[in-house]
């Protein structure tokens, strides 16, 4: 069972390894209530890996991973996931209340009831997409597919929410309406996001989890350099790599 | 078309009834299992499956003549065929990631051929033509009840685990994720798929089954907005295909298998082109 101060998320000496090459190494890492971190890195370094360690879909080979005190696969039900859409099948004829509607499915579930259609609209309505219920989801744009899919993680009311490129091929506007959505939800739980662009580490997110083999988690510091500013064209915060990642043997292009 | 309406009335033609109410009968659990074939881009699976059952008719044909098992049918054969095929397609292509389709491809080819093999070690004759290409024209009462049966079984598992089977073909890991066994509903499917395989058997034959279960989604998809809005329509569609072709067979005595596939093939191209040309 969890201890009343044990971290939600427990990462304990965690190795990985793909076909005898090693994708983690030795991770430690805690998450505590009410986090809200980027995971960054570059291709390959682990990313998705540590991702699909936490949600229990692979195991780790040597060392263990705890969630709410259980295993990843007994922590499940308190977690929602939100996966790329471009890993979807784009001429699969759903309408956007069917895909919401998986996020409602469950080991009993045979028909949705009216109250899983009522939580559907309610996570439908926290993304604000209502007016796109009936729409069918391969009509939508990206950044919109990227908001159903969240309301589909969102409506089986998780404690965690885990996020895998939320911000791939979607424009600025986009992605910022999607950082207000995450915000405001993070008051009431846990957030997990993996982003392979290290530069735009978002000024919402409070910590950065740098993924490359080893772990290393940064809070997010304010730069004051005028070059990011004049890329993003507003305040951001970056993460000093600079002088923390490179003593630890992180580099990034 | 009259000609053929006047025959299907006709006391003297059972047979004809009986092939149109296969054809009907057939197209309910084509249609659901062919769109679920297309959407989870399975239809190679579903090829193997279906040359594979070639050894299971084999293997019963053989049993019957050769051990005096009368009562081992190749129906029966064709069934037990392609479940194992289901399962063992369905396990290789979770579990094998980098060889599926040198291990599909081998047991396509192996099941097709073993069969072949089997009815060379029968004595007697046996129209192999018939399960290649299909003759609904020499289905009988029995087969009817056969068909009714595996209908309603495809049909009854299909709505009751609707929300699972969509799932697992639209994204099979958040299923998981979900608490669902989705290996125990992938694999159900692909036996679904089987007993359906074994249907068309009767109606169009191993080698063309494909075509029939691919063709009626594939253009329903121009359609459909919804899942069960294709399934629907691939049913109905289906349906018209396996009829109209086999008044054209009947009206101009050519073989009924044959002329559903080309009749259907030609319709869905005509879309293919309409479809291009609406969008550009």
């Amino acid at each position: 069972m969890k201890a009343h101060d044990d971290p939600e998320i427990l990462i304990d000496n965690v190795s990985f390894a793909y076909k005898q090459r090693k994708i983690l190494d030795d991770v430690n890492l805690r998450i505590r209530k009410k986090e809200f971190a980027s995971i960054v890195g570059p291709n390959g370094g682990g990313k998705t890996t540590l991702l699909k360690l936490i949600l229990g879909l692979i195991k780790p080979d040597k060392g263990q991973i705890r969630i709410f005190g259980k295993a990843p696969d007994q922590a499940r039900h308190r977690m929602g996931y939100m996966p790329q859409y471009a890993h979807l099948d784009m001429d699969f004829p759903a309408t956007v209340m069917d895909v919401v509607l998986m996020g409602r499915l469950s080991k009993t579930t045979l028909w949705f009831s009216k109250k899983d259609r009522k939580e559907a609209l309610t996570a439908i309505d926290e993304v604000g997409m209502t007016a796109y219920i009936k729409t069918e989801f391969n009509e939508l744009s990206g950044g919109q597919k990227q908001r159903i899919l969240i309301a589909r993680a969102l409506c089986s009311y998780p404690d965690i929410l885990l996020l895998d490129e939320p911000t791939a091929n979607v424009d600025q506007q986009t992605e910022e309406n999607l950082f207000s959505i995450l915000q405001k939800l993070n008051s009431k739980m846990i957030i997990l996001l993996v982003s392979h662009d290290l530069g735009f580490v978002s000024k919402y997110v409070k910590n950065v989890i740098c993924v490359n083999r080893r772990v290393v988690i940064h809070p997010t510091t304010l730069i004051n350099g005028s070059l990011i500013k004049d890329i993003y064209n507003g305040d951001q915060k970056m993460v000093r790599h600079d002088q923390l990642c490179n003593e630890r043997g992180h580099i990034y292009d | 078309m009259i000609d053929v309406a006047m025959a299907i009335m006709d006391p003297d033609n059972l047979f004809l009834r009986y092939a149109f109410i296969m054809g009907g009968l057939a197209a309910i659990s084509f249609g659901i299992i062919g769109t679920f074939v297309t959407i989870k881009r399975i239809g190679y699976l579903a090829g193997a499956i279906s040359h594979s059952v070639f050894g299971g008719i084999g293997l019963a044909l053989f049993l019957q003549v050769n051990a005096g098992l009368t009562w081992f049918d190749p129906i029966l054969g064709a069934v037990l065929a392609a479940i194992t095929a289901a399962v063992i397609v369905g396990l290789v292509s979770l579990h094998a990631k980098e060889r599926e389709d040198t291990i599909i491809g081998t047991l396509w080819a192996v099941g097709m051929a073993s069969g072949i093999l089997l009815i060379d070690m029968t004595p007697g004759y046996f129209n192999l033509s018939s399960y290649l290409f299909g003759d609904i024209l020499l289905i009988s009462g029995k087969d009817l009840l056969f068909v009714g049966c595996l209908d309603a079984i495809v049909l009854g598992l299909s709505i009751l685990f609707f929300n699972q089977f969509f799932s697992v073909c639209f994204d099979n890991e958040f299923t998981a994720l979900r608490g669902i066994n989705t290996t125990f509903f992938y694999l159900l499917l692909l036996i679904l798929t089987a007993l359906t395989v074994v249907l068309l058997v009767r109606v169009v034959g191993i080698v063309l089954v494909i075509a029939l279960l691919t063709i009626p989604p594939a253009i329903a998809s121009f359609y459909a907005k919804r899942l069960w809005q294709m399934m629907l329509f691939s049913i109905l569609l289906c349906a018209a295909f396996t009829w109209a072709g086999l008044g054209i067979s009947y009206a101009f005595s050519l073989s009924s298998g044959p002329a559903i596939i080309v009749l259907s093939g030609a319709v869905y191209l005509v879309l293919i082109v309409i479809h291009k040309v609406l969008k550009s």
